[in-house]
């Protein structure tokens, strides 16, 4: 045997292994703080501390939870100080949410057993002690205990009072619905110039009768808010002011500091829950994220009808149709190079082809009557999902080439040695093979889309779209409503909201929600994968 | 798409062909040449057939015709143009750009590169099984049903006949009767293959191609094969291209000898390899060279 000439350790690169080991191990610890970032900020929102009442030196109190704890440089001294970042609400009375306490600065720390966190419609949450329920000028329950049964009743019924005017509301915002479309109609029977003087007239009567609906439920609406109005809430505050909340504007009152375990663990259910199923409140910064959850799902799902097929189409043209040279090899250079394209020149292109040729285009041929309020011509579910469609497109193409590559050649002239047609051929063997690809190249795809914010923002993306792209009202799918995503909500609430305190953990959240989409949508995907090898290839694949 | 693997079946350096230090046999192409006519009731008459890639010739001026319900092997070294002419057989060789011939194929007294003559027709007439077991990604019903389903067969009873047929011809249908809806993928080498031959019986052709049908097999698959074959000729017509000169002396009729394109010898099977009429033949059939 000839005697070795080069060493071992280079022979085995063994340094090498080193570093990939290294580059694996950098790779998942990113990957484990990221999520780690994200999970201990985001989850620990809607975690009821313990409400805390500070006195400090000069002898003022608050109330509230305490945020967080930081040490910071003394800015005169330099000496490292502690300080806690205290939430003490009542935006209402002081104007801030938060405030920096320095801990050498507290000489009394209590936790109140009768303080209370309240969450409330506007403001944001208020914290003291309740003090009574007044009704008009005269007490009411006095004094007040949240765990009596005398409290329970009373917010239960104004509780109830309050759906009875949400369903009003509801209503009335059906007869607007109604009588935006009896607008619409008028201004397309106007435009016909059909100066049929009937049909005009029906218009109109149907108009004046609708209008008389909204009519009698605008007058419930007020007579019901004024009922409500009338309950009111006093509570002290910290530093010792009363604090009157309508029970109107109460969403629920929090014992914080005489809750059992159980207790919060189900009141932080309860605020998670409403967090994925409301709306959103207070510029975003409260309430839930539902609209976004379901745009940023919906613009993924029309995207992926978009892609699949366009992508399909042009791999399979260009592997299995087109004559191989240097045209398809330029055009594949091409594609694969448009995916370098930065995102926000997808969403110029989008807002320049989709919005203001196409969607002019179509809303001069059928909807000319809505002139000048653009219906299509104006950014939208539809024009959003097909910017984000272009921009991953090339993703679905490769991905696509790639498993019609895979192929073995046995396969397609097995196929044709049986005397099916090419299309027979690609539409029966080759693209059940290769099914699997398309999926993987589909779930690259949506993994890319769901977190474009970008070109959203130029076509079709808004801080706030409470109107659904799909609900109940005919025709049931509003491709050209604009729409709520929670990538955007994420830059929304975290950089262009006045009370950014308060929005910090929530971007947490939304981050957190948008990664569990991500890994549910692509989980879909890749269920379906799974079934189609098994169709296809048995369970041996 | 598929010019690789079909060119490389064509461009093995001629080279190589001859075997070195066996006996200074001559590289170059015998002028003799014998080729047993007039064949009775052939099915293919091929005249003066020559294939192209490109500029190069795959085959030369080949000229013979093959009897039909008997079994014609061609033989041959590596890249003696055995497959190509498979392929012409069946059109095949049009999937491969640069691919062009001259002469006639007369299939039935038909010439089946005329204009009129539809291909795809073609193919399920003169249908070809592959070297390598080539079963789609499909199930085993599926990849029976395959070509009656192409020509626009639907009846579940009509394709459930024929798949049950099919898979009986080619001896595999009570090894997969219990589990025809399995993936073709998870059989063995050797029921992949006869599997690809139910497929192809599936069509009703009248000839069977088949390129080395056993040569990815091991000897016992193989040997079933082989019964197969013996078995089909009943009602089909044969060629088999192999390399296995044993296997063309237990199941074929008719032996083809190919050398760097030509055809040098065409003759019954007894009398090609106990009295070869030429010496190229004679050389290759006792392992001079080849």
């Amino acid at each position: 045997m000839r005697k070795r000439t080069i060493p071992r350790w280079r022979a085995e690169a063994t340094p090498l292994l080193g570093l990939c080991g290294a580059s694996l191990a950098m790779a998942l610890l990113m990957t484990v703080a990221m999520l780690g970032l994200i999970f201990s900020q985001g989850l620990g929102l809607f975690w009821q501390k313990r409400l805390v009442r500070l006195q400090l030196r000069d002898g003022s109190r608050w109330l509230g939870e305490v945020w967080s704890r930081e040490t910071v440089p003394d800015p005169t001294t330099g000496r490292p100080v502690r300080r806690i970042a205290l939430h003490h609400g009542n935006r209402d009375l002081w104007g801030t949410a938060f405030r920096w306490i320095d801990e050498a600065d507290v000489v009394g720390w209590e936790y109140p057993p009768d303080a209370v966190r309240i969450e409330r419609l506007a403001w944001g949450p208020a914290f003291g002690q309740p003090r009574r329920v007044w009704v008009g000028d005269k007490p009411f329950v006095d004094p007040v205990d949240v765990r009596d049964p005398v409290w329970q009743e009373l917010f239960a019924s104004v509780r109830q009072d309050r759906r009875v005017l949400q369903d009003v509301e509801d209503q009335i915002d059906e007869v607007n619905d109604r009588l935006e479309r009896l607008r619409r109609q008028e201004l397309r029977l106007r435009y016909r110039s059909a100066s049929d003087p009937s049909a005009q007239a029906a218009l109109q009567a149907e108009k004046a009768r609708w209008e008389r609906v909204y009519g009698v439920l605008a007058l419930r609406r007020t007579t019901l808010i004024e009922r409500l109005q009338q309950y009111v809430l006093e509570v002290t505050a910290a530093d010792g002011t009363a604090l009157r909340i309508p029970l109107a504007q109460i969403t629920a009152v929090i014992p914080a500091n005489r809750m059992g375990l159980g207790e919060r663990i189900r009141l932080y259910a309860r605020r998670y829950w409403e967090l994925i199923t409301e709306n959103p409140r207070e510029a975003n910064t409260e309430g839930g994220v539902f609209p976004a959850i379901f745009g940023t799902v919906s613009m993924v799902l029309i995207m992926s009808l978009a892609v699949v097929p366009v992508g399909v189409m042009t791999a399979l043209y260009l592997r299995e149709y087109a004559r191989q040279n240097w045209l398809t090899r330029v055009v594949r250079i091409a594609v694969n190079n448009l995916a370098a394209v930065p995102s926000i020149v997808y969403g110029v292109f989008g807002m320049g082809f989709f919005i203001y040729t196409v969607g002019t285009a179509i809303d001069r041929t059928f909807y000319p009557w809505m002139a000048p309020t653009p219906v299509f011509g104006t950014g939208g579910l539809l024009w959003a999902s097909l910017t984000l469609a272009l921009l991953t497109v090339p993703v679905v193409i490769v991905a696509t080439e790639e498993a019609l590559l895979a192929i073995e050649p046995e396969i397609r002239h097995g196929a044709r040695a049986l005397g099916a047609t090419q299309w027979q051929t690609v539409r029966h063997v080759i693209l059940p093979a290769a099914a699997p690809g398309v999926l993987t190249g589909l779930i690259l795809a949506i993994a890319r889309a769901t977190g474009e914010v970008a070109p959203l923002m130029l076509t079709g993306v808004v801080k706030l779209a409470p109107d659904l792209p799909i609900d109940d009202r005919f025709p049931f799918i509003h491709l050209e409503r604009k729409f709520m995503h929670l990538g955007f909500h994420i830059y929304d609430v975290g950089f262009q909201s006045p009370n950014v305190d308060a929005a910090q953990p929530m971007v947490y959240n939304t981050t957190l929600l948008l990664l569990v989409i991500v890994v549910a949508l692509n989980l879909t995907a890749i269920h379906l994968r799974n079934r189609i090898r098994r169709l296809y290839h048995g369970g041996s694949m | 798409m598929t010019v690789r693997s079909a060119r490389s079946s064509v461009t093995v350096p001629l080279g190589e062909v001859a075997p070195p230090a066996v006996e200074p046999t001559p590289m170059r192409v015998s002028e003799e040449r014998y080729v047993l006519t007039p064949i009775p009731d052939p099915v293919f008459d091929i005249q003066h057939l020559s294939l192209y890639y490109g500029e190069k010739p795959a085959l030369v001026d080949i000229s013979f015709q093959i009897p039909r319900r008997q079994i014609t092997a061609v033989i041959g070294p590596s890249g003696c143009g055995k497959s190509s002419f498979l392929r012409c057989l069946n059109r095949l060789n049009d999937l491969i750009d640069g691919s062009r011939i001259e002469g006639r194929v007369l299939l039935d007294g038909q010439d089946i590169y005329a204009p009129t003559m539809d291909v795809n027709d073609l193919r399920r007439r003169v249908t070809l099984v592959f070297q390598k077991p080539n079963p789609f990604p499909k199930s085993i019903y599926d990849n029976v049903a395959f070509g009656p389903r192409m020509m626009g067969i639907r009846q579940r009873a009509v394709l459930d006949e024929i798949v049950e047929r099919s898979l009986r011809q080619a001896a595999l249908w009570d090894e997969v009767k219990d589990r025809l809806h399995a993936s073709a993928l998870q059989l063995s080498g050797g029921q992949q293959q006869r599997l690809c031959i139910a497929r192809a019986l599936a069509v009703d052709p009248e000839v069977l191609l088949m390129d080395e049908p056993c040569s990815a097999l091991d000897p016992i698959a193989a040997g079933k094969i082989e019964d197969l074959m013996v078995s089909l000729k009943e009602n089909y017509t044969i060629v088999l291209v192999t390399h296995n000169m044993q296997q063309a002396a237990r199941v074929s009729d008719y032996t083809a000898f190919f050398y760097m394109g030509h055809l040098i010898e065409y003759q019954r099977t007894t009398d090609l390899f106990t009295h070869p009429r030429v010496r190229q033949t004679e050389d290759y059939i006792t392992g001079r060279f080849g």
